[in-house]
């Protein structure tokens, strides 16, 4: 059950996230932003499986909630017809295939000759209360910190969408 | 054939080159920041299997605070975005280009 799981999961995870980024089909971002909440989506459902449950739950809130939604405004404030006139220049577009695809070959294969999957082969702590007692102990400092990131990130965000009135002013 | 700590790598490391080709595929800014976001959450799933398969719950704390920034580096990204959107009338990278002679 749990490899059908994992393989329908990574399956839909890899082909929305191709379909993020390159889709015959449509150029408009609004596409791309859609395919990216179903990717997180799929991934979320990775992360029950790997029993990491309380990142599952954030990982929909944070991203499908509120990144997803702020790229969607900020669609909406700028020009979408533009992006859907041009074309994919076919030059560039195979040499990133080409790049792309040697550098995932080249790690995979790292992956696979350093023996990984033999040397871990935990199950995993399923439980939320201990991953709780690790963010308000040991990593405390780290949280702390992060909440102020989050202050400044608020502070630098209005900053930079003001508009700025004395130089308007000096316009008119 | 059970699923193992490689699966998952194999996994993230496909949907990592995918984010990459994204940023180096398509021009337009917003999209580009979607395969930043690809990467990151690439990045994410590596981290959640390898504490999955040690029994060690630090890396997920590690990717509680990766989404945490994640959000924020996304806020501030599309506020700048909206900015150079204003001033130049464009999000298109290829016509972004001030300093070449």
């Amino acid at each position: 059950m749990q490899e059908i799981l994992f393989y329908i999961f990574s399956a839909l995870t890899l082909l929305c996230g191709l379909l993020v980024v390159f889709n015959p089909f449509s150029r408009n971002p609004v596409t791309s932003a859609m395919f990216l909440v179903l990717t997180i989506i799929s991934m979320s459902g990775l992360f029950v499986l790997l029993k990491a449950f309380f990142l599952a739950a954030v990982q929909i809130l944070v991203y499908a909630g509120a990144v997803i939604v702020l790229f969607l405004f900020v669609i909406m404030l700028l020009d979408v017809k533009d992006e859907e006139r041009r074309r994919y220049q076919k030059f560039g577009t195979f040499l990133g295939f080409a790049a792309v695809t040697g550098l995932a070959m080249l790690i995979i294969n790292t992956i696979k000759q350093s023996g990984v999957s033999q040397a871990l082969t935990g199950d995993g702590v399923a439980e939320t209360k201990p991953l709780g007692k690790l963010l308000f102990t040991d990593y405390l400092l780290p949280f702390e910190i992060v909440s102020i990131l989050l202050l400044v990130a608020m502070v630098g965000c209005i900053l930079l969408s003001k508009r700025e009135e004395t130089a308007e002013a000096e316009a008119e | 054939m059970t699923i193992g700590l490689e699966h998952y790598l194999i996994v993230s490391v496909v949907l990592f080159c995918l984010g990459l080709l994204g940023v180096i595929i398509r021009r337009n800014l917003i999209v580009m920041y979607m395969g930043l976001e690809l990467m990151l959450n690439a990045a994410n799933l590596a981290l959640v299997a390898f504490s999955h398969f040690r029994d060690n719950l630090d890396g997920q704390v590690m990717v509680f605070f990766i989404i945490t920034v994640a959000a924020a580096e996304v806020a501030v990204g599309l506020a700048l975005i909206v900015a150079l959107y204003r001033k130049r009338q464009t999000n298109d990278v290829t016509d972004l280009t001030s300093m070449k002679l």
